[in-house]
């Protein structure tokens, strides 16, 4: 299929991984709160879309220990970036096409 | 119809939080305009008491009264933008403490410690005409360093600085004016800049 809709990736339809993969396009890492604070959803939510999103290998998630608190970050792959920047020159194609 | 519309919001949304999770937005610009205020007062200070009373610039009273003088001058603008970006984060419901204000803090930190050390050396050393354009030169390269985490018009600035700081060294005699223009007007026109664009 050729159309102006191929490009979209049904696995960015929600608002929330839009804005996961976006923080992730411009942030080498971030971690959850720092998701939390920008998107401003609540923790289960948030959860849930970022273990999608590692699921399809879009995201990785990087573990590691500040002093004694353990803290998980999250970085995009090279895979979700290129996904991402394809949907994202849908979006605009769809746009640009009206 | 109704896909392009979603299309549109999708964008403006992305390019909104790519810009709130990369760029530190709290950024001040009234305290640009104290903090030019300051460095302006501080020079009048030291050209009305502290310069006529003595003549000869190599004199330990006069430096160390010079030091307090623009140490002042620094915590005050410290002080003052702190206070008022963090009444601007608050405002916005945003916290002044995040990923983005630490790298911008980190950023701009490495260029102004190398030159407060920098300055530190000149004045053991005695070369107190340099001083002047050291600070101008070197705040201006943390500005570059930091503008890319905040507003655009921080790399800019930290480009006039260097100029200053440049034109400074070549007539080092007049390190008093320079301050006055670097710290001082520079500053301020910044300020009501980023005041009128983001502000108000």
């Amino acid at each position: 299929m050729k159309d102006l809709i191929s490009g979209l990736n049904k696995t960015f339809e929600s608002r929330i991984r839009l804005g996961i993969m976006s923080v992730l396009m411009v942030n080498d890492s971030c971690d959850f709160n720092g998701f939390k604070d920008t998107l401003g959803t609540t923790d289960g939510n948030l959860a849930s879309h970022l273990k999608a999103l590692e699921e399809k290998g879009l995201i990785q998630v990087n573990k590691q220990f500040i002093g004694r608190k353990p803290n998980t970050s999250y970085s995009a792959t090279e895979e979700g970036m290129r996904q991402f920047q394809l949907h994202l020159r849908s979006l605009e194609n769809l746009i640009n096409s009206q | 119809m109704d896909s392009i519309t979603n299309s549109a919001d999708d964008l403006k949304t992305i390019r909104k939080i790519m810009e709130e999770s990369s760029r530190f937005l709290s950024l001040s610009g009234l305290s640009g305009i104290f903090a030019g205020s300051y460095a302006i007062a501080g020079a009048l200070v030291a050209w009305l008491f502290i310069l006529p009373d003595h003549p000869a610039m190599d004199n330990s009273v006069l430096r160390f009264q010079l030091i307090i003088v623009a140490l002042s001058v620094l915590i005050l603008s410290i002080a003052t933008s702190l206070y008022l970006s963090g009444r601007k984060a608050k405002k916005a419901g945003k916290s002044i403490w995040s990923p983005v204000s630490r790298r911008l803090l980190l950023n701009l930190m490495i260029p102004l410690v190398s030159g407060g050390c920098f300055t530190i050396i000149l004045l053991f050393r005695n070369d107190i005409q340099l001083i002047v354009p050291g600070l101008l030169i070197f705040y201006g390269l943390a500005l570059v360093n930091a503008g890319k985490f905040t507003y655009g018009e921080v790399f800019y600035l930290g480009i006039l600085e260097i100029l200053t700081g440049l034109f400074a060294a070549l007539f080092s005699d007049q390190g008093i004016w320079f301050w006055v223009f670097g710290f001082g007007i520079l500053h301020i026109v910044y300020g009501f800049i980023v005041y009128r664009k983001y502000e108000s």
